[in-house]
């Protein structure tokens, strides 16, 4: 298999063909911020927090998306790039209804940590307050449309890791919601088989247990990431 | 020419309002209005939300009773569970409640109203605040600060900070009480009950030395509801509603949290954006009624602990008997509350339940409505949620101790008015009298409007044609 050798942030790493520079980033020990990613699952490039810049390339470049180079030079950290994250996040935060202090998520939450880590102190734009509403016709688990941030980790989750198709997206633009099979109640889906990986997959307050008061909801995104790994390696006595 | 004096903003209260005095063509007062001017709008925005979060949103109604309101919301949420809370939870639940009671009760006592009957209605105002207690009186000051600092540290041992603290949930309480924090509770009961009876000893020394204050700031005839427990006894987190009347007789007793709306009104007046419940039988304005300590102690048939006995008995025997109606006297109920709230604690410390780690009760939607109520330190707290199957919040309603006292209110400031204001010549420290007419009941507008601030305050003079003839301010 051929190597790929890059410069991240001055330090020299090695890769396989065909890694992301957000693989290579973190062989070089690099953390890059993430929210849409999420190991086990493909990467969507949707939440664009892991922009980088890369000499001789005018644009920034989604890390998780982006195929690694041989003789790139890539940033991670610029002042520039800092500015477009802590936006973005502004952004994330604007767009729909993100109440921390009630939130289920409160404390555990990816987005929150993020914000908080990305130096966002204040939003400065005028927060749209769409009418989204909550979805809690299913026994076991809710949704939260407030609180979604779009990054379809459910999604690819529900798709690619339990296999059932259950989530999708629908709409466009700030219309673009999850929904459930053919934009039916959760309660009513067929294909829903109650695992709750989509669930464990969510990196905000937008899915989560029913009877989870503030605060009380934690995840272990990892376990998906285990589950895909036994599969692949065949770990399974089955 | 008729005269409307404005008292904009009220100060050392908690929340923003503001009180107009009228004068008639003699110069005599006429009316007076308290006007809360602030709006949240809490009851339209849980729509759509989910049962499992409203005590941690209807919490952030206030900085100052968010237990209150945790409280009164998770009954409403175990309602529609349709659970009983485990024993420890209760037992729990009234812990902190009494707490939160006794820390309240310190804050309105010791920084916001001791400084008018302790440093001087007439003292400088820059003097007349809880910085003036400490140069006056640094121990007192000091012992009050404590008394706070520890009905805020039972919240905080409770629910692991002391605001806003995501304990109560829907069905019980998410931990217990550690061993060694009921050693630290139990190690500073002494020095709370010391402060109390210091308190009470320098009230009843200010009323006795100055008895034509009871009379004058506040003294009329109402109604009083409260809960009480099946017994009759003192009660803040249970037991079911009385209404009294100023003779000390029983109007309606036994009523459930369910059925309040058959007894209470809420009208909407144009002045404020505070709500007015009344005693329906009785319509509006003349079903008037008081709530929160002096209204708990003349409902209450006795506070159940030795200690608050004999002071009831003390403050009856020399106030009016089972009808205490000067609102004066709220602040003398209020430390006997705190003296129970310490008996209560003091007996729960010995109750081997709080240490119990069966504390929730979980289920589904089982009914469609729930009221909780619970008594806050101002009074009788409401929360009534209609939910759908799925447990979304189709409609709430928040009824708030202060509100409930909002007739009260008003009618106090006109009270003082008429018994301190003569011509339109108003010196400063009858303007403090009426604040304090405010002050008396500690009232929380951030709760009772669902809204938060603090207060400076204005006078305006108003002729008949709605001219401004003369205004006083203070920031």
């Amino acid at each position: 298999m051929s190597v790929r050798t890059l410069t991240i942030d001055d330090q020299p790493v090695s890769v396989e063909e065909g890694a992301s520079v957000l693989d290579a980033a973190k062989a070089a020990g690099i953390t890059i911020p993430t929210l849409c990613h999420m190991d086990g699952v493909y990467d969507t490039g949707a939440c664009r927090l892991c922009l980088v810049e890369v000499e001789g390339i005018p644009k920034l470049l989604p890390a998780c998306s982006t195929i690694a180079a041989d003789g790139w030079v890539v940033r991670t950290q610029t002042e520039r790039l800092q500015k477009y994250r802590r936006m973005t996040l502004e952004l994330l935060f604007a767009e729909r209804n993100h109440v921390c202090s009630a939130c289920v998520a409160n404390g555990h939450c990816e987005l929150q940590t993020m914000a908080y880590s990305q130096g966002m102190d204040h939003v400065r734009y005028d927060y749209c307050y769409p009418k989204w509403g909550m979805d809690l016709s299913h026994p076991l688990f809710g949704m939260d449309h407030n609180r979604c941030i779009l990054c379809a980790r459910c999604v690819r989750t529900c798709w690619h890791i339990e296999g059932a198709g259950t989530k999708n997206l629908a709409g466009r633009g700030a219309g673009a919601h999850i929904i459930t099979d053919m934009n039916e109640d959760w309660g009513d889906s067929a294909t829903c088989t109650w695992c709750g990986k989509c669930v464990q997959s969510c990196p905000t307050g937008a899915l989560f247990q029913i009877g989870a008061t503030a605060g009380e909801m934690t995840r272990e995104p990892a376990r998906l990431a285990d589950i895909i790994t036994a599969r692949r390696k065949k770990e399974w006595n089955v | 020419m008729s005269q409307r004096i404005i008292i904009d903003p009220v100060t050392r209260i908690e929340g923003h309002a503001k009180i107009s005095i009228f004068l008639d063509d003699k110069g005599d007062v006429s009316d007076a209005q308290f006007h809360v001017v602030e709006f949240r709008g809490f009851e339209k925005f849980c729509e759509g939300r989910m049962l499992w979060e409203m005590p941690a949103i209807t919490a952030r109604t206030c900085g100052i009773c968010p237990v209150s309101h945790l409280l009164a919301s998770s009954k409403a949420s175990d309602e529609i569970l349709a659970v009983k809370v485990p024993p420890a939870a209760d037992k729990l639940r009234r812990l902190m409640n009494l707490g939160q009671l006794t820390q309240s009760h310190a804050l309105s006592f010791f920084h916001l109203s001791a400084p008018d009957f302790l440093i001087g209605w007439d003292a400088p105002i820059a003097k007349r605040n809880i910085i003036g207690i400490v140069q006056e009186n640094p121990e007192l000051a000091r012992a009050g600060i404590r008394l706070r600092q520890f009905g805020q540290e039972i919240i905080e041992f409770l629910g692991g900070k002391k605001v806003h603290p995501s304990w109560a949930v829907p069905g019980g309480v998410r931990s217990g009480l550690s061993k060694e924090h009921r050693d630290v509770i139990v190690s500073k009961l002494p020095e709370s009950y010391d402060t109390t009876r210091a308190a009470l000893d320098l009230f009843k020394k200010v009323i006795a030395e100055h008895p034509e204050d009871v009379e004058k700031i506040g003294k009329f005839d109402s109604l009083f509801m409260a809960l009480v427990a099946p017994d009759g006894e003192w009660e803040h987190h249970g037991g079911l509603l009385r209404f009294t009347d100023s003779k000390g007789g029983i109007v309606a007793d036994k009523i459930s949290a369910q059925d309040y709306s058959d007894h209470i009104g809420e009208a909407v007046q144009s002045s404020s954006y505070l709500k007015s419940p009344y005693y329906k039988p009785l319509g509006f304005p003349d079903g008037m009624y008081r709530v929160g300590p002096l209204a708990r102690l003349n409902v209450a048939d006795r506070m159940g602990t030795p200690q608050a006995d004999a002071e009831l008995e003390e403050y009856r025997a020399a106030w009016g008997g089972r009808a205490v109606t000067s609102c004066y006297l709220y602040h003398y109920a209020r430390l006997i509350e705190i003296l129970a709230c310490l008996e209560r604690i003091e007996k729960l410390m010995d109750d081997p339940d709080i240490f119990s780690d069966h504390l929730r009760a979980e289920a589904g939607i089982n009914q469609l409505r729930g009221v909780g109520v619970s008594e806050a330190p101002r009074g009788t707290l409401f929360h009534d949620y209609t939910v759908d199957r799925n447990g979304v919040i189709q409609s709430v309603n928040m009824i708030i101790a202060t509100g409930q006292n909002n007739l009260a209110m008003n009618r106090s400031c006109l009270e003082i008015a008429r018994n301190y204001i003569d011509g339109p010549e108003i010196p400063e420290h009858v303007l403090n009298r009426v604040e304090h007419g405010i002050r008396n009941f500690d009232p929380c507008l951030s709760c009772s409007t669902h809204a938060v601030g603090q207060m400076p305050m204005r006078i305006q003079l108003i002729g008949p044609g709605g001219e401004i003839l003369d205004e006083k301010r203070r920031d």
